[in-house]
């Protein structure tokens, strides 16, 4: 309020961090100052929630000197002291507890709700933040977090790490926080976090999306293997300049669309599925070496027509045959990863068949398969033993990716499976499913990046759980996307 | 000494061989003489009954947590019971019985599994409330009449070479089978997956159902077996004959090292921690410890291990 312009809030210096054999961050000098958007990129496993996870007291630093506000704060610095000094964060991997309503949740970081009726107080602060932020959030603070949809449990999360009591916020660390959110619900949060930082309170954001970065940033910190190396006003920079400075080789460019006429050579059907309550002749079809894209705002009921599709519903004959349908799964703490396993054996378990000889499984041929995928698909690990938990958020993503094009499943199944996921490696993605599909995969991809649906030969937006509009070739544009997900439910269609 | 604690530290197993060791080490020190090798025989003859229900309650704690099956002690004595009236006392029937017995196994698995997936029960429920129908079944078919077992049976389940008991030597490479089926089969693989994730293991691919349906069998199946020998070893099946199956069968799992959250999980710990089971006992009654005493000892070093174990994981 009064002279902070002095100096920075944080200041931190020369931060290392070392994991076993892995040097996370090697000397990181990071300065943030009141009112201040930060934005921070860099690949998958450069560091950054390495960096902010110190930040918020979940980690050590193995050396450097971390300061806020002018005090030089030492070792043992824990997640309570980032609580007692304003420092928020919301994680990558959501931390709320599951078997909790949204009430108890909020209560749980702010103990000074106690007493008679705490559990009312908890939920209107919580409801009154989420209003704020969200509006139209269409949560009850008693729903149970469990029940609720990713997008749902990340507006909360978000929602949460804004609510103040007994202390004011100086700093909210986002991270990855528009992974699961639809680009309405994403436009509302940068909407807020700018009007939050004209309030004199800072944000770290990070985020894989670099336009929503340029969007709402002050200055931008570009990390590579554990270092900054660039760190300028968010002016200074552009799309491709901050491409380039990530050090990654592929620009994103305008998507490869498939030529129309290629389309109709497309192969046999595979999938014709009506969603339940489909209430018009619409149904969603996909044939041999088609990319179809699931559209819509987020929860509409994509994952639920992925998983019935899953479990065989709608599949036909042709589709069966093979392998039946491999799963990308998106919230993958929950969906996808194995946790005790290796990086080798999460990869091999959807082909254990194939990897056999007699009835046992040959461990050499399931490491040339984890191998060859870590190649392709560029897994940052020492080797495919190393335990997946070892791995950064959008590293993981890619062993879930591996698993599944490395089986010999015909048809994937996407749920929004870019989450955490840098943009070289996405475009190395995209690459291989046009590829994959060109070979006769067929590929239904749920996601909620406008830009992702430039690959896919045909778009069916959901809306209520139901097909509102399918749109195809040309008419894939944003305008028709937004309308189909927002059509108002006139009384005939 | 750092190599082998490195070794031991990768293989959690490796603990319940040593405190087996200890153990018996210590009780023949105190025996003195040559009385130490009779009670490894012995040793070795009493762990096979706790290794065969042991194997098949692993795979099911490996799928993790709620999964266990309380219905082992019952399945023993069923199959023992109805096995011993196939059988009669005769030799020629013998084999006949045997199947009589798997097919009990198999009867009980499908029952189980059945309460688990037909009626949504937790499946330590659906097994606790299995074995009350088991034992009741046992109680109506044996009247409480011992039968006694043929003689060949009796002969297989008792004979030694050389101080080895043959069952146990069976019961070894029975261990071996089960660590293969464990770490390298599709079957092994997915029920370990299965007790990491549940839900990421089924939309990686592996089914499911089958896979608890066959976990749930075979545990079943290995109870009904072991019920067979154990009539033979004992000179026939009784109706409480499985009574201490029920704790020994979950301590052998614990104990050798096996994660009780599910999804990690080893064969040859099953083995030492049987040994070591038979050793504690044996140990605390020839220092004279009294019958509470023992039994607040074992129950103490299931809860260390289980401190231990979990605690070494967190550090990960």
């Amino acid at each position: 309020m009064t002279t902070e312009t002095a100096g920075p809030l944080i200041s931190l210096d020369g931060i290392q961090k070392v994991f076993g054999a892995v040097q996370a961050l090697s000397g990181v000098d990071l300065k943030i100052h009141a009112g201040e958007c930060l934005g921070l990129v860099g690949h998958n496993g450069a560091g950054k929630s390495t960096l902010m996870n110190i930040l918020a007291g979940t980690l050590e630093a193995s050396d450097g000197n971390l300061a806020v506000a002018g005090d030089e704060l030492g070792k043992g610095y824990s997640v309570q002291d980032a609580g007692r000094l304003g420092i928020r964060c919301v994680f990558q991997e959501l931390s709320l507890c599951p078997n909790l309503s949204v009430a108890e949740n909020t209560r749980i970081i702010h103990p000074v709700l106690k007493g008679f009726g705490w559990q009312k107080r908890a939920g209107a602060l919580i409801m009154e933040q989420l209003d704020l932020v969200f509006p139209g959030h269409g949560i009850s603070p008693n729903d149970i977090v469990g029940d609720l949809t990713i997008s749902k449990r990340q507006m909360v999360e978000i929602a949460r790490a804004f609510t103040v009591t007994d202390t004011n916020i100086r700093l909210v660390i986002l991270d990855e926080p528009t992974s699961s959110l639809d680009a309405r619900v994403a436009d509302q949060l940068l909407d807020y976090v700018g009007r939050v930082t004209r309030q004199g309170i800072s944000v770290v954001l990070i985020s894989h999306l670099l336009g929503e970065i340029l969007q709402v940033s002050n200055k931008i910190s570009v990390m590579k293997d554990g270092r900054v190396v660039a760190f300028k006003d968010a002016a200074d920079f552009d799309r491709v300049s901050l491409v380039e400075a990530m050090g990654s080789t592929v620009v994103a460019g305008a998507a490869p669309r498939r030529d129309q006429n290629a389309t109709t050579s497309a192969g046999e059907e595979r999938i014709h599925m009506r969603p339940a309550g489909q209430p018009d002749d619409q149904s969603i079809r996909a044939r041999e070496g088609e990319v179809i894209g699931f559209a819509g705002l987020a929860g509409q009921g994509q994952t639920q027509a992925l998983l019935s599709i899953f479990e065989g519903h709608g599949v036909l004959p042709s589709g069966a045959q093979a392998s039946g349908c491999c799963f990308i799964a998106g919230d993958r703490q929950v969906d996808g990863v194995l946790p005790l396993w290796s990086i080798r054996k999460n990869i091999g378990v959807s082909s254990l068949k194939r990897l056999r000889s007699g009835v046992l499984i040959q461990n050499e041929r399931e490491q040339e398969l984890a191998d060859a995928w870590k190649e392709r698909i560029g897994i940052r690990a020492p080797d495919v033993e190393a335990p997946i938990l070892s791995l950064s958020g959008g590293n993981q993503q890619k062993v879930l990716f591996a698993r599944a094009l490395g089986s010999a499943a015909d048809i994937v199944l996407m749920d929004d499976p870019m989450r955490g996921v840098d943009v070289g490696t996405k475009n190395e993605v995209y690459a291989i499913i046009r590829q994959e599909a060109s070979q006769g995969r067929t590929f239904l991809w749920y996601t909620t990046e406008m830009e992702e649906l430039d690959y896919c030969d045909r778009v069916y937006v959901f809306r209520d759980g139901v097909v509102s509009e399918t749109l195809s070739g040309g008419d894939i544009t944003e305008e028709n996307l937004l309308q189909a997900s927002f059509k108002q439910v006139s009384g005939a269609a | 000494m750092t190599p082998i604690g490195a070794f031991m530290r990768q293989h959690p197993w490796s603990w319940s061989f040593l405190a087996a060791f200890l153990t018996w080490a210590a009780t023949a020190a105190y025996i003195s003489g040559t009385g130490g090798l009779a009670l490894a025989s012995t040793a070795l003859s009493f762990s096979t009954f706790f290794v065969m229900v042991g194997i098949g309650q692993m795979f099911v704690i490996t799928l993790g947590p709620g999964n266990v099956d309380l219905s082992i002690p019952s399945t023993i004595t069923l199959s023992a019971v109805v096995s011993m009236m196939v059988m009669g006392g005769s030799d020629a029937m013998i084999l006949t019985g045997f199947l009589a017995a798997i097919a009990v196994g198999l009867l009980v698995g499908l029952f189980n599994y059945g309460l688990i997936r037909v009626l949504s029960i937790p499946p330590i429920i659906a097994t606790m409330s299995s074995s009350f129908l088991i034992q009741s079944s046992a109680i109506a078919l044996g009247r409480g009449v011992k039968i006694k077992p043929p003689e060949t049976l009796e002969w297989i389940s008792t004979a030694k070479v050389a101080g080895v008991p043959i069952l146990s030597l069976c019961v070894i490479a029975l261990a071996v089978v089960m660590a293969v089926v464990l770490n390298r089969t599709v079957y092994g693989r997915s029920v370990t997956a299965f007790g990491q994730n549940t839900r990421a293991a089924r939309l990686a691919g592996v089914p499911i159902e089958r896979i608890r349906y066959l976990t749930y069998s075979l545990s079943a199946v290995m109870a009904a077996v072991c019920g067979v020998f154990l009539a033979g070893f004992s000179g026939g099946s009784s109706l409480n004959m499985g009574e201490e199956y029920l704790l020994a069968s979950i301590a052998v799992v614990v104990i050798g090292g096996s994660s009780i959250a599910g999804g990690n999980s080893n064969v040859p710990g099953v083995f030492g921690a049987a040994l070591f089971l038979f050793l504690l006992v044996a140990m605390l009654n020839t220092f004279g410890a009294a019958a509470g005493l023992r039994l607040i000892l074992t129950g103490l070093i299931i809860v260390g291990v289980v401190t231990f174990a979990g605690g070494r994981r967190e550090s990960r």
